[in-house]
């Protein structure tokens, strides 16, 4: 039975013992940049305004191509990761590039054209409710300067690949969820970024659906996209087996290359017995 | 294309947010109608002023009962025992009166008798003179006024000292209409200001949207900026209308009953026209401007 770690040097040891780990990158932030990293973060720490760690010394690397899943409790990190990765937060510390560029050294001018290089996904979909589900994805082109006839080639295009073809003119409130996530997909893709971040996919969708949009999401790989998912939905970590990297309360704690959502299955078993002995606390005082 | 984009975005929100757009407009239009009305009078009042003070004469009216040997001693007088005495021009009772009968003949009709007196309009050797002509011919006595050197003299009087007095009413007039018109700018920019961000927040969601799929400052902010602007000109031209109504109802009929409203030089009215729609669109991007940099941080 595995005790969770408590103290760093047990978290170093544990990832010390993975059974398939990546290998951890260099932590000097002076280092030059790797052409096949998409996602490069040397010793990233993040605090927020409170004293809050976002994010702990977090070093890792994203290769082109490559499907990542983050995962970890509420609060781990996850989103923190994303928040920097589309320089919506600035790191404490720390070094953060993208596809080779230095983020703190992208002039505030020069973030929405970063941008436009980013699909980003929420849980939340985030999309328009007063407008069509063709004009929700056509608003996305047109924001980023797209012409009127790169709008009409491009948008049905992503909506049939994105399998929306016989949705085009309903209004978001007329969608099941997992349509309303593919449109929100669909709008991350349709500038065809070469990189695409997930925050929670899955959250608000039963297990059937989230399947649709995961494997939406690893065709979107298959053209070499790289994927960032984080989510909390063990299962599709589970089926999926791409590359794990498991964060709690800001510092990652596992990086394996295919791995599972959990570091070891007992963790119910855990919690079973946790439960178990304080109700026979609570029982027999 | 992009312009269209902006122009569809700005109406739809305007739309949105009727009722507080309705009210940015509308303090727009009362502050344009100030401006529109307060511009011509002050210039008219200054303006008429101004241009009686700048006649360099001294007025020397007679008695109205000189007989016509005392109007030829007072004459004589003035051209050959005064000082920096430049012309001297004679202005009979009856040449006063036809001149005034014909700029307003309906008044004079009403009086039936001549008020008017004798006048000799008395230019200096050189303009910087007036006052010592002045002195010369009403010397300032002992207890402070002024007599003139000849019984037949009424009195002396030069343009400057009457031009004072009006120069001092329309001073407070000026300085009244500009608090208030500066308020109403203010207010304004404040209502406008109001608007935008109300619009902001109910568009929060596209604003957030734009930003992540990488929409640049300015994409997000022109929808805005064109609504607030929207809003100025359209209180702007409404004002412009009424004051256009108001000119043509009001003061052409009593420019044309009274010729003296009308003389004095305002700014003509094509141009008042561009000034005032110039300062309503600027009040509107004005107050746009400080909500888009307060709440709209990209």
């Amino acid at each position: 039975m595995a005790v969770r770690p408590r103290t760093r040097r047990e978290l170093d040891e544990r990832r010390r013992s993975n059974r398939q780990p990546v290998a951890p990158p260099a932590r000097s932030a002076s280092l030059p940049p790797d052409p096949r990293n998409v996602i490069e973060f040397r010793s990233v720490t993040m605090e927020y305004k409170g004293g809050e760690v976002g994010l702990d010394d977090a070093t890792f690397n994203v290769r082109r191509g490559e499907f990542v899943f983050l995962v970890g409790s509420t609060g781990s990190g996850k989103s923190t990761i994303m928040r920097l990765l589309i320089k919506e937060r600035e790191p404490t510390s720390g070094a953060i590039r993208v596809a080779g560029r230095d983020l703190a050294e992208m002039t505030h001018r020069k973030v929405p054209y970063y941008r436009r290089n980013i699909g980003v996904v929420f849980q939340d979909f985030k999309l328009l409710p007063n407008r069509t589900v063709y004009e929700n994805v056509a608003y996305a082109l047109s924001a980023t300067g797209a012409s009127r006839r790169e709008i009409r080639n491009k948008v049905p295009d992503i909506l049939r690949l994105t399998g929306l073809s016989l949705k085009l003119h309903s209004y978001p409130d007329q969608l099941s969820g997992g349509e309303q996530q593919r449109v929100s997909v669909a709008r991350a893709f349709v500038n065809h970024p070469p990189l695409l971040l997930a925050d929670e996919p899955t959250g608000n969708l039963d297990p059937t659906t989230s399947i649709g949009i995961m494997q939406l999401l690893y065709r979107i790989n298959r053209t070499g996209t790289t994927v960032v998912v984080a989510t909390h939905d063990s299962h599709m970590v589970d089926r999926m087996r791409r590359r794990v990297i498991e964060l709690s309360e800001g510092t990652i704690v596992r990086d394996e290359a295919s791995g599972l959502y959990a570091q070891d299955e007992q963790t119910t078993d855990e919690f079973g017995q946790l439960l178990t002995r304080a109700e026979l606390d609570r029982l027999d005082p | 294309m992009r312009l269209g984009f902006f122009l569809h975005e700005a109406t739809r929100s305007l739309k949105r947010n009727a009722i507080p757009s309705f009210a940015a407009m509308a303090t727009v239009l009362v502050t344009v109608l100030v401006l529109g009305v307060f511009i011509p009078i002050v210039q008219a009042t200054t303006g008429a002023a101004n241009e009686v003070r700048q006649k360099v004469l001294v007025d020397v009216y007679l008695k109205s009962d000189a007989k016509p040997a005392d109007v030829q001693r007072v004459e004589q007088r003035l051209k050959n025992d005064t000082p920096y005495v430049g012309t001297v021009d004679f202005v009979s009772k009856d040449k006063a009166y036809a001149e005034e009968k014909k700029r307003n003949p309906e008044a004079y009709e009403l009086l039936g008798s001549n008020p008017l007196p004798d006048t000799f309009r008395v230019t200096p050797d050189s303009p910087g003179n007036v006052e010592k002509l002045r002195d010369a011919l009403a010397p300032v006595a002992a207890n402070g006024q002024r007599a003139a050197i000849d019984p037949t003299i009424d009195e002396v009087k030069n343009r400057r000292d009457d031009t004072q007095k009006i120069l001092t009413a329309t001073r407070v007039v000026k300085l009244s209409m500009g608090g208030l018109a500066i308020l109403l700018v203010l207010a304004s920019i404040l209502l406008i200001a109001n608007t935008i961000r109300l619009s902001l927040f109910s568009r929060r969601r596209e604003v957030e949207v734009m930003k992540l799929v990488g929409a640049t400052d300015w994409f997000i902010r022109w929808p805005f900026m064109i609504e607030g602007i929207v809003m100025g000109a359209l209180g702007g031209v409404l004002a412009i209308l009424l004051l256009v109504i108001g000119k043509i109802a009001f003061l052409d009929p009593l420019a044309q009953d009274f010729a003296l409203i009308a003389s004095p030089d305002t700014i003509n009215f094509p141009l008042l026209v561009v000034v005032l729609l110039c300062a309503s669109v600027f009040v509107a991007a004005a107050g746009s401007g400080l909500s888009l940099r307060r709440f709209l941080r990209v």
